[in-house]
This record gives C-alpha cells, sequence and structure tokens, in this order.
C-alpha cells in the first residue's frame, strides 16, 4: 500500500488546562485539589446546574409545542434580543436606536471566532490579514488561536498584568494603545479578566476608552463572567455600557457558559453595535454567510433555556439569585485563603488575592512553585500560577494554603 | 461620524429562504413548500421521533451535569457513530484505524475536515464537486481555502446519471486531488449510482489515488436501510481507499436544531489516528471549543441502547417509506391526470430531494399560478408532499408541462 497521506502528520501538545484536568483524574491522592479549569464548583467540590435552569429544563421538556426543528442562521430570536440587552442594559441608546444585531454562537469562543472572520473580510477595507490585532499579555491562551485561525497575521499584545505590584500596568496598557497603529483592534475583557482577575477601574476605562477613540482603536469585548464577577450584572456590564454611551461601534462576545452554568450546551452571542441601524443590517447578513460555512445555524437547547430564563421576571429574579450565590462562595474563598496566607505569615503581600475579582486569580507563583505544588502536593493549577477559586472548599483550604505557604518558603 | 461598516455590501439572499418567506406571505390554503429541507409527516407537520423523545427522557431522569464536552466530543457518541457509518465488521472500526470526532452536524463535520485537508494535505488544493452539488459545499471549501472544480454527475436530459460523463472526469483529476462524493440520497437531485456503477468509480478514484471525501447526511433515511445506505462508503474502505466522512443526525434522527454530526478520519493505523486527533482538536478549539452534549446525548443513547435503536430503525425505515410512497403517488397521479412525459426519474431518485426537470418558466407558473413553492432548478423537497396534497401537485405539474 502507498505511504499514507497522513504519515507526516505530526502529534500536537494536548490543550494545557485540559492535560491538567486529565492528570487529576488519573491521580490517585486523596488530597488532590483541581484549581486549574475554569468551572464552577459548590462547596462540595461538585459541578453545579443551576436550579433554575433544571426548572426551565423541565418546562422545555413538558412543552409538546416545541421540536427539534432548525432554528434561524442567527440563531434564536428571543434568546438574541434578550442576551443583548443582558449586556447593553434595558435603558441602552444602541437597542433603543435599533442599531445593535446579534449572532447566536457556539459558547463565548463561537463568538469571538465568527467576530473574528467577519473582522477579516470587512473591517476597515475588504483584507484586514495584516490588521494588528492586540491581545493582553497574558491572556485567555485561545483568544491568540482564534484570531490566527480567522487568518490575521498580526497578532500582538498590550502590556496589561504587572507581576511586580500584581495589579493592572495601567502606565503600559496605554503606552502601547498609543503607540498601536491606528484601526488596530483590541480584545477587551468586559469583566474578571481571564487570568489575572485584575480588572481596571471605572476611571481607568475612561482613559482607556479616551486614548480608543482618539486613535481609531476597535474594541472587541470578551463577556464570559457577568454576574459572576461582583454577583452585579449591571456593575460587570459597566464597561461595555460606557463604551456604548461614548458612541463606539464595537463587537462583544458573550459566554453563558459560567453564569447560566451551560458549559456543554455551547451558548454564546455576538453583539454588534453600530452607528446606524443600515450598517448593522448588511453587516448581519455578511455573519450569516460566514455562520452558515461554519456550521449552519446554532444548536437550540441552551438558547431556549436563558432565553425563557431571561424573558420572565420571576425566573429572572431566581437566576440573578442563583449568580449571586456562586459569585458569594467564590469572594468567601477568597477571602479565607488570603486570611490563612496571612495567619501562617507566607511571605509576601496577598491581599491581590481578595482585590482581583472574578473565577480566577493570579497567585504569583512562579512555574517552579507551581511544579512543585502539583508533583509534591497534587495540587493542580496553571503553570502561570493562575487559581480557579471554585476549586476551593472548606475541606481544601487549610491544606491549599499550607501548600502554598511550602511552595513559597521552600523554593525560589 | 462615519460607520467602520459603511462599505460592508448587502449579503446576497439565500436562495431557499426566500422560497420559504414567499411561500408564508401566500394566503391561498392550497399553498405548498415544497423548498422545505426537513422532514415532514404525512400531516405536514415537524416529526419528532418517538425514540429521540424516549432518548430525552432518560436523559432527564438521570440528572446530568453540564460540564464541557472533551473538544473531539462525547466518546460514546463517536465510536457509535463510526461504527454505524462503517460497520460493525469493519476491520477499519475494529483495528481502531480511525478517528471520529464529533461536529456541528454536517456542515460543521464538512467544515473541519476541509480545514484539516487545507493544512495537512499537501498535495492538492482542488476538491472536485459533483455537478451539482449542495449548493453549501461551495462556500465551506472555499472558506476553508481550498479551490473548486467539478465532475459531470447529472445529466437534465434523463433526470439521472450521467455516468459515463461522470467516470470520464474523474478518471482525468489530478492525481492526489480531493474527490466529494455523495454516498447516498444525492442533494439536490436524488440521482444515487448504483453498486456497480460505485464499484466502478472506487476503481478509477483508486487509480488515480485520490482523497475521497464522503458526505453522509442521510444515513438510513434514503433507502430506509442503514446498511445499504453506507454501501459506498464501506466499499471504498474493502478496496483500501483511506477516506474521510462527514455524517449528520439532522435528518435520520430528526435532530435538526440540536446539530448533531461527525467527522472521521480512516487511516493507516491507531497511532496515525492519534496524531490525526490531536490535531483535529487544535482545529476545533479556536472554532468553538468543544461540541454541544444536547443533542449527542440523545443519538448516543439511541445508537447504544438495544432498545431505542431497534425502535430508530424502524422509525427512520418509516420516514424513508413514506417518502418512496409519495414518490409513487405523485407519478401514479400524474399518470391518471393524462400527462404523457416520463416521470420515472422520479421514483428512480431516492431521499429527501426529487430534480423534476421541471424548467425555471414551469417552476415559476406553478408558483404563481398554483402557489407551489419550489425551487427555480426544479428541485422538491419530497417531504413537503402528503397523500392529501399530492393529487394537487400532480395536477399543477401536469397543467404546466403539457
Amino acid at each position: 500500500m502507498a505511504a499514507s497521506i497522513f504519515a507526516a502528520v505530526p502529534i500536537a501538545p494536548p490543550v494545557a488546562v485540559f492535560k491538567l484536568t486529565a492528570d487529576f483524574r488519573e491521580d490517585g491522592d486523596a488530597r488532590k485539589v483541581n484549581l486549574g479549569v475554569g468551572a464552577y464548583r459548590t462547596g462540595e467540590g461538585q459541578p453545579w446546574v443551576l436550579p433554575v435552569v433544571r426548572k426551565v429544563e423541565r418546562m422545555i421538556a413538558a412543552d409538546d409545542s416545541l421540536n427539534h426543528e432548525y432554528l434561524p442562521i442567527l440563531g434564536l430570536p428571543e434568546f438574541r434580543a434578550n442576551a443583548s440587552r443582558i449586556a447593553l442594559g434595558d435603558s441602552s441608546p444602541a437597542i433603543s436606536e435599533n442599531r445593535i444585531g446579534s449572532v447566536q454562537s457556539l459558547g463565548g469562543t463561537g463568538a469571538l471566532r465568527i467576530g473574528a472572520e467577519f473582522l477579516r473580510r470587512w473591517y476597515n477595507g475588504n483584507n484586514n490579514t495584516a490588521t494588528p490585532i492586540y491581545i493582553s499579555t497574558p491572556s485567555w491562551e485561545n483568544h491568540n488561536s482564534v484570531f490566527v485561525d480567522a487568518g490575521f497575521k498580526d497578532i500582538r499584545t498590550y502590556r496589561y498584568w504587572d507581576a511586580a505590584k500584581r495589579g493592572l500596568d495601567l502606565h503600559g496598557l496605554l503606552d502601547d494603545m498609543e503607540k498601536a497603529p491606528e484601526f488596530s483592534i483590541f480584545i477587551l475583557h468586559a469583566c474578571a479578566h481571564n487570568p489575572t482577575g485584575t480588572d481596571p477601574t471605572p476611571d481607568e476605562w475612561k482613559q482607556i476608552a479616551a486614548i480608543m477613540k482618539r486613535r481609531f482603536l476597535f474594541p472587541f469585548f470578551d463577556s464570559a463572567y457577568q454576574g459572576f464577577a461582583s454577583g452585579n450584572l449591571d456593575k460587570d456590564a459597566w464597561a461595555v455600557r460606557y463604551f456604548v454611551s461614548e458612541g463606539f461601534e464595537l463587537f462583544c462576545a458573550q459566554s453563558f457558559s459560567k453564569n447560566f452554568g451551560l458549559y456543554n450546551e455551547r451558548v454564546g452571542n455576538l453583539i454588534v453595535v453600530g452607528k446606524d441601524a443600515d450598517s448593522v443590517k448588511r453587516v448581519l447578513s455578511q455573519m450569516e454567510k460566514i455562520v452558515r460555512t461554519t456550521w449552519s445555524n446554532p444548536p437550540s437547547q441552551g438558547a431556549r433555556i436563558v432565553a425563557t430564563t431571561l424573558a420572565s421576571p420571576q425566573l429572572f429574579a431566581e437566576w440573578k439569585d442563583n449568580v449571586k450565590t456562586m459569585a458569594d462562595r467564590v469572594l468567601l474563598m477568597r477571602s479565607e485563603l488570603r486570611s490563612r496566607l496571612e495567619s501562617l505569615g507566607t511571605p509576601g503581600t496577598w491581599n491581590h488575592i481578595t482585590d482581583q475579582i472574578g473565577m480566577f486569580s493570579f497567585t504569583g507563583l512562579n512555574p517552579k512553585q507551581v511544579e512543585y505544588l502539583i508533583k509534591e502536593k497534587h495540587i493542580y493549577l496553571l503553570a502561570s500560577g493562575r487559581i480557579n477559586m471554585c476549586g476551593l472548599t472548606t475541606k481544601n483550604l487549610d491544606y491549599v494554603a499550607k501548600s502554598i505557604h511550602e511552595a513559597v518558603t521552600r523554593i525560589q | 461620524s462615519s460607520s467602520w461598516w459603511s462599505h460592508v455590501e448587502m449579503g446576497p439572499p439565500d436562495p431557499i429562504l426566500g422560497v420559504t418567506e414567499a411561500f408564508k406571505r401566500d394566503t391561498n390554503s392550497k399553498k405548498m413548500n415544497l423548498g422545505v429541507g426537513a422532514y415532514r409527516d404525512d400531516n405536514g407537520k415537524p416529526y419528532v421521533l418517538n425514540c429521540v423523545r424516549k432518548a430525552e427522557a432518560q436523559i432527564a431522569a438521570k440528572k446530568m451535569d453540564k460540564e464541557y464536552l472533551p473538544i473531539g466530543g462525547l466518546a460514546d457518541f463517536t465510536r457509535a457513530s463510526a461504527e454505524l457509518a462503517l460497520g460493525e465488521n469493519s476491520e477499519a472500526f475494529k483495528s481502531g484505524r480511525y478517528v471520529t470526532v464529533q461536529g456541528i452536524s454536517g456542515t460543521g463535520s464538512l467544515r473541519i475536515g476541509a480545514n484539516f485537508l487545507q493544512r495537512f494535505f499537501k498535495s492538492s488544493r482542488d476538491v472536485y464537486l459533483p455537478k451539482p452539488s449542495w449548493g453549501n459545499h461551495t462556500p465551506i471549501f472555499r472558506d476553508a481555502g481550498l479551490q473548486l472544480q467539478a465532475y459531470r454527475y447529472y445529466d437534465p436530459k434523463t433526470c439521472s446519471l450521467d455516468f459515463s460523463g461522470a467516470m470520464d472526469d474523474i478518471s482525468k483529476i489530478p492525481e492526489k486531488s480531493i474527490i466529494l462524493l455523495h454516498a447516498c440520497a444525492h442533494n439536490p437531485t436524488g440521482v444515487d449510482p448504483r453498486q456497480e456503477q460505485w464499484k466502478e468509480m472506487a476503481a478509477v478514484v483508486k487509480k488515480r489515488n485520490l482523497l475521497v471525501y464522503f458526505d453522509m447526511a442521510y444515513q438510513g433515511f434514503a433507502s430506509g436501510d442503514i446498511n445499504r445506505d453506507a454501501w459506498a462508503v464501506r466499499h471504498f474502505i474493502e478496496q483500501g481507499i483511506n477516506i474521510v466522512l462527514a455524517q449528520s443526525y439532522a435528518k435520520n434522527m430528526g435532530l435538526y436544531g440540536e446539530r448533531v454530526g461527525a467527522f472521521t478520519v480512516i487511516c493507516s493505523d491507531a497511532e496515525e489516528a492519534k496524531r490525526v486527533e490531536s490535531q483535529l482538536k487544535i482545529l476545533i478549539r479556536p472554532m468553538y471549543s468543544n461540541p454541544p452534549l444536547n443533542g449527542a446525548r440523545i443519538a448516543s443513547l439511541i445508537l447504544n441502547s438495544p432498545d431505542l435503536r431497534k425502535e430508530w430503525l424502524v422509525e427512520v425505515k418509516s420516514m424513508a417509506d413514506r417518502i418512496i410512497s409519495m414518490r409513487t403517488q405523485l407519478v401514479s397521479n400524474l399518470k391518471k391526470e393524462g400527462s404523457s412525459h416520463n416521470w420515472q426519474h422520479i421514483t428512480d431518485q431516492i431521499g429527501m430531494f426529487c430534480f423534476t426537470g421541471l424548467k425555471p418558466e414551469q417552476v415559476e407558473r406553478l408558483t404563481k399560478e398554483f402557489s407551489i413553492y419550489m425551487t427555480k432548478d426544479g428541485r422538491i423537497s419530497v417531504a413537503g408532499v402528503t397523500s392529501g396534497n399530492v393529487g394537487y401537485l400532480a395536477h399543477a405539474i401536469h397543467q404546466v408541462t403539457k
């Protein structure tokens, strides 16, 4: 037989965060803790299907009028409208002026990808492979791949995390925006920055917006944690809404994986905010073409759950409550971990654990210390030092705190 | 101030969507929508399979979590999907020299495969499609960065397969190009090769060392027999042709909006399959991270539970039988109307669609005078025909063709 055409296909390295979970699963040590993948866990360390989601699922199952027919290419209309409203606010001028559009997508990733594919084709002229894309350093590792695979050739970083002060490098960020070529595209985390958990303050956002406006930089927001960051939907949407109020045209990729706990249903939404209704209409018509060759039309189950919940005042209230439950547990784990480290006298300062926001904390641990934690303590976290606060429970807090203390004192 | 999007052109309207929109606006009580690409029962209603309902109930009772699936999808589903296509006795299946990843129905599976070939199949950028093919094939491969070519397939004079034309063209395709074949129920023509013809095609394809990309969106739905519908796929593999394959469960399980599909690569051995799988994941992650679970869980439960699987086979056969029966009734009604034309192709063709042979002017008359909606190329979706309206359809067709 002739040599295979795929004989030369190299083995690709596994995606780090999933490899971590795989290693965790295989680990037989009873003390093991998974602080890797970004999914919510209860105080018992279990996945949590939101009570409002279970309720709505039963409603959907009992509704005989529902079937499995195709959704429209751009998705379930009630989902798109309600999801967009959640991000932009009920009183958004963009909505009342009918200059927003949306594309139901497969999770936040899908929304980012469709947005990226559109920008490569249509932003600032017809061929944008050379348009610079700016991604924060660090950022979610998949951001880079999304824009590379969408065809962008010039992916750059903008300064974000100041390791020395364990906070936002605002000066570096603004400087990079000042030096970026006009019309560059910037990926901004709407709230609960992944992986650092460090967000600009409203005042800092204002400065960012001012430069972006002056230099014609395009804002592409990634909003994966609305409600989950502070526990308050409106607070977490402040940055996006501010940019809209400042007259920006922008994209916002929403994910309902975390705040609805609908990880595997792939529920996302790409919001388009334009200057006028006609532009948005034309944009959506081109989005349809992109969607058609990627997945044709999106999956219905998750969108139905979200749409039903958001459209009902009672269910919406229940959902907000469920979200607050999750956010509050994360906040509790933050304060508990910090206080333990401080009582142990762990070298360094640990206020960043409670200053940071959202699911993740950038501990400041270095790769060697991380390796120690994984190998010796069976505590799994990313090499960057990122931990998922949801992996902490009252049962493992002491063990994790002591282990971090050991790692910091023994390993430099 | 000006918009970023001032120069964005309005995208062309989708021709099939246009048909449906016009149908919706029509107030004629006798109107028929023969553009619909989804199965309808004999009352013209969407049909949720009983085995699907049962599977859903079982799943709901288990109260499972909503954790992310692996990038490659639900393992129980992908394995069962490979087995369904390849056959449980397939050497390729049993030896594990394949990889199957879950895809977003047929489109998503085709696209993953197209992207994979663009990245790793360096011998050629050319994908050869049958003339005609599903309208979305061209933009899918183009967006993946490949080029489109064609081989003769449909003979409009006979409304059947132009076999000599196809063989002539295929035998001239440059070696190591990619050729796309519809496994069964060719869309849009409904014209499938007979088994002897498939055998000849396989021989030529092998001789030309072409990479075969099968699109199987209607397994079970075409003839009513899942093994018969997969015959071509299995034959090619048995001939030593390592195919790639996109599957959809939209039609055969009625899971349209749940987006259930799979992409498979037949490899030299299991080790190669592992390498290929790792690269497929690298392609999927920046597209949508991991696939939706709901539909795959339903499909997996059906395929893997003996009772549900049995029930599914009966139901998919009944859908196929209804389609076949509508074809038969349409032809017999045309004869009753007194049509002197040869309508044999309507029953020779198979699957959801039928290329009637009607010309654009005739199609226009059908729409204007009888409120019967179909695409300009004369394609009808037999799923839109019922025992209640087949007589009306035959009458109308006769009026515009006599």
